[in-house]
């Protein structure tokens, strides 16, 4: 079967992504050099410049890449729409908008686990709100305009906080908040992300046979014996911590959520249930990639992450949206 | 053995009254085609027997039990459902939908195996499947795509079967193959409740027709006793010439009466 030599091979790439992650910079590193930094041989300068700025930031950029395909995937299961991603349900925004917040009063200089813990709480009470509504609610329409209101409102806020900023050097923080990025990552900052997700990434695998069956509508779903609410809860609650923990690590990052679910899909049958892993990788190494382009791209300041991840994105996105629109009439 | 009990079952919503003191059982080793106009109460009395809807009073028992308490993997395991619309968000191969119908045993369309795969297999060839199991339900045809679904429904092995409009839109060839495989699923030992708006097709395969109108339940009887002339009139509001021979019943409608 095609789909059994899937994620192995998207693996390989993943691995082979990073490694190039590693090699490419601003002085390049030679293989040679790259193997003895990692086993220790080398000078002490490649081991910082490896352990301590390429290789954290190319793992963020990894792992906040498969943690948005990931939970664009189980998003889309759950709301039988092509378009769902955790922007759609305004996790990302709240998320953002606790970081940021967290920068606005100062709160950021105290220590530096507190925008991460804004990010994520923001990005729970979010998912809490969002998950009472759906215990509540049967409709993914109301589910998706909480959403959106949620989103909106986020973004006012944020756009006021930008209004009010004390001084110009505030403004610009907020704004690489806004933008996203991975550069100067350290191991703690995805380290202190990783329980959050872990713990994320177990709801939705617990939800993963509900997916599939939640193709046939929810009415065949409910006679197949899914538990919707739970179902539901789950996804949200799942999402809800995985996206704010990627949030925490790299800011809004749009697209991927959208971008790696469209590429897997007819790869794996179109079951939502083997769209999850394969999306995940995929979400994972095209982060990798749009984050060596971001560094090899000459330009008088170094681009963001989130505005070339949106550049390639967003046109990859309205060429599948067409190719989608042709064939499903 | 698995039986659904409505008892005086009512549901009223916005004030309107979508269901009124409506009483049957469904149970295994017949086939129950639910007839009426539309509007008549005919889903909401599925949906309520399903737990999909909770009646506003009367009670709905599976097997002596409030089907409310069950939990719905319980439920699905002795009630399967075939709704009335059958939206595919994905295409979906048409394997994968088929094997959907085990969920409630913990089958996952990734890895099937032991029971779950024989099952499948099973259904897969009782609906003539086995060549199109690895193709894109998007590239189906109408009566293929209703067979895909019957097989899911088939696949729960469950002792009931509740199917909305099952034949709805098919062609005649396509309704009389859905109708016989569901008939041979209730001669396998099966229950089916069926809602059909073909009153031939429904006497010609039913064990027992329930009428419904404006909510209520106005027979419920064999074919023999319960399709007439006057019932057609009384329930549907048209005037139909209906006759039985050796071919089975045959119904036309003659027009609207006044």
């Amino acid at each position: 079967m095609k789909d059994r030599a899937l994620i192995p091979l998207l693996s390989a790439i993943a691995l082979a992504a990073i490694i190039a992650a590693c090699l490419i910079g601003s002085t390049p590193m030679s293989p040679g050099r790259l193997l003895a930094a990692l086993t220790g041989a080398g000078g002490a300068g490649d081991a910082i410049v490896l352990w301590e700025i390429r290789l954290p930031r190319a793992i963020a950029a990894f792992v906040v890449g498969a943690a948005l395909g990931l939970c664009g995937a189980a998003l889309q299961g759950l709301l039988r729409n092509p378009l769902a991603e955790p922007g759609v349900l305004g996790v990302s925004a709240c998320a953002s908008l606790g970081a940021t917040l967290a920068l606005f009063y100062g709160a950021a200089a105290l220590s530096p686990i507190t925008v991460p813990v804004a990010a994520i709480s923001g990005a729970l009470a979010a998912t809490a709100l969002l998950a009472i509504a759906a215990i509540h609610t049967s409709s993914v329409v109301t589910l998706i305009l909480i959403g959106f209101g949620l989103s909106s409102f986020a973004g006012a806020l944020m756009a006021l906080l930008l209004n009010l900023a004390p001084n110009p050097f505030t403004l610009s923080d907020l704004i690489s908040w806004t933008l996203g990025s991975v550069a100067s990552r350290s191991f703690d900052d995805i380290l202190l992300a990783a329980p959050f997700m872990i713990v994320g990434l177990v709801f939705i695998v617990l939800s993963r046979r509900a997916l599939s069956a939640l193709s046939l509508g929810e009415e065949a779903a409910h006679g197949l014996g899914v538990d919707l609410p739970r179902a539901r809860g789950f996804v949200i609650l799942g999402t809800g911590l995985i996206t704010g923990a990627a949030v925490s690590i790299a800011g809004a990052i749009g697209f991927i959520g959208i971008m790696a679910p469209h590429l897997v899909r007819p790869l794996v049958g179109y079951d939502p249930a083997r769209v999850l892993a394969p999306s995940a990788i995929l979400g994972g190494v095209i982060l990798v990639l749009a984050d060596i382009g971001v560094r090899l791209i000459p330009a008088p300041a170094e681009l963001r992450l989130g505005v070339v991840a949106a550049l390639i994105g967003a046109p990859a996105f309205v060429w599948i949206a067409i190719g989608r629109g042709r064939t499903h009439g | 053995m698995a039986e659904i009990k409505l008892d005086n079952v009512c549901v009223e919503a916005g004030g309107a009254r979508l269901l009124h003191n409506a009483s049957a059982s469904f149970r295994p080793g017949e086939l129950i085609a639910l007839i009426g106009p539309n509007g008549a109460g005919k889903t909401t009395l599925l949906k309520c027997a399903l737990a999909l809807m909770a009646p506003s009073a009367g009670t709905v028992t599976l097997n002596g039990r409030a089907i409310a308490d069950f939990s719905p993997i319980e439920r699905a395991r002795l009630v399967s459902y075939l709704p009335q619309s059958r939206p595919l968000a994905w295409p979906v191969r048409v394997r994968d939908v088929v094997a959907l119908g085990r969920y409630a045993y913990g089958a996952s369309t990734t890895k099937l195996k032991g029971e779950d795969a024989t099952a499948v297999t099973e259904v897969m060839r009782d609906c003539d499947l086995n060549h199109l199991a690895d193709r894109r339900t998007d590239t189906l045809s109408g009566g293929e795509l209703a067979r895909v679904h019957c097989a899911r429904a088939f696949a729960a092995k469950a002792p009931l079967l509740i199917a909305d409009e099952p034949v709805a839109s098919l062609d005649p060839s396509h309704q009389f193959q859905i109708m016989a495989l569901i008939r041979a699923y209730v001669d396998n030992g099966g229950g089916a409740v069926v809602v059909l708006h073909d009153i031939a097709l429904a006497a010609r395969f039913a064990d027992r027709l329930i009428w419904m109108k404006d909510g209520e339940i106005n027979a419920n009887g064999a074919p023999d006793e319960t399709l007439t002339a006057a019932r057609m009139k009384q329930i549907f509001a048209v005037s139909a010439m209906v006759a039985k021979d050796q071919n089975g019943w045959s119904l036309t409608v003659t027009g609207r009466s006044a």
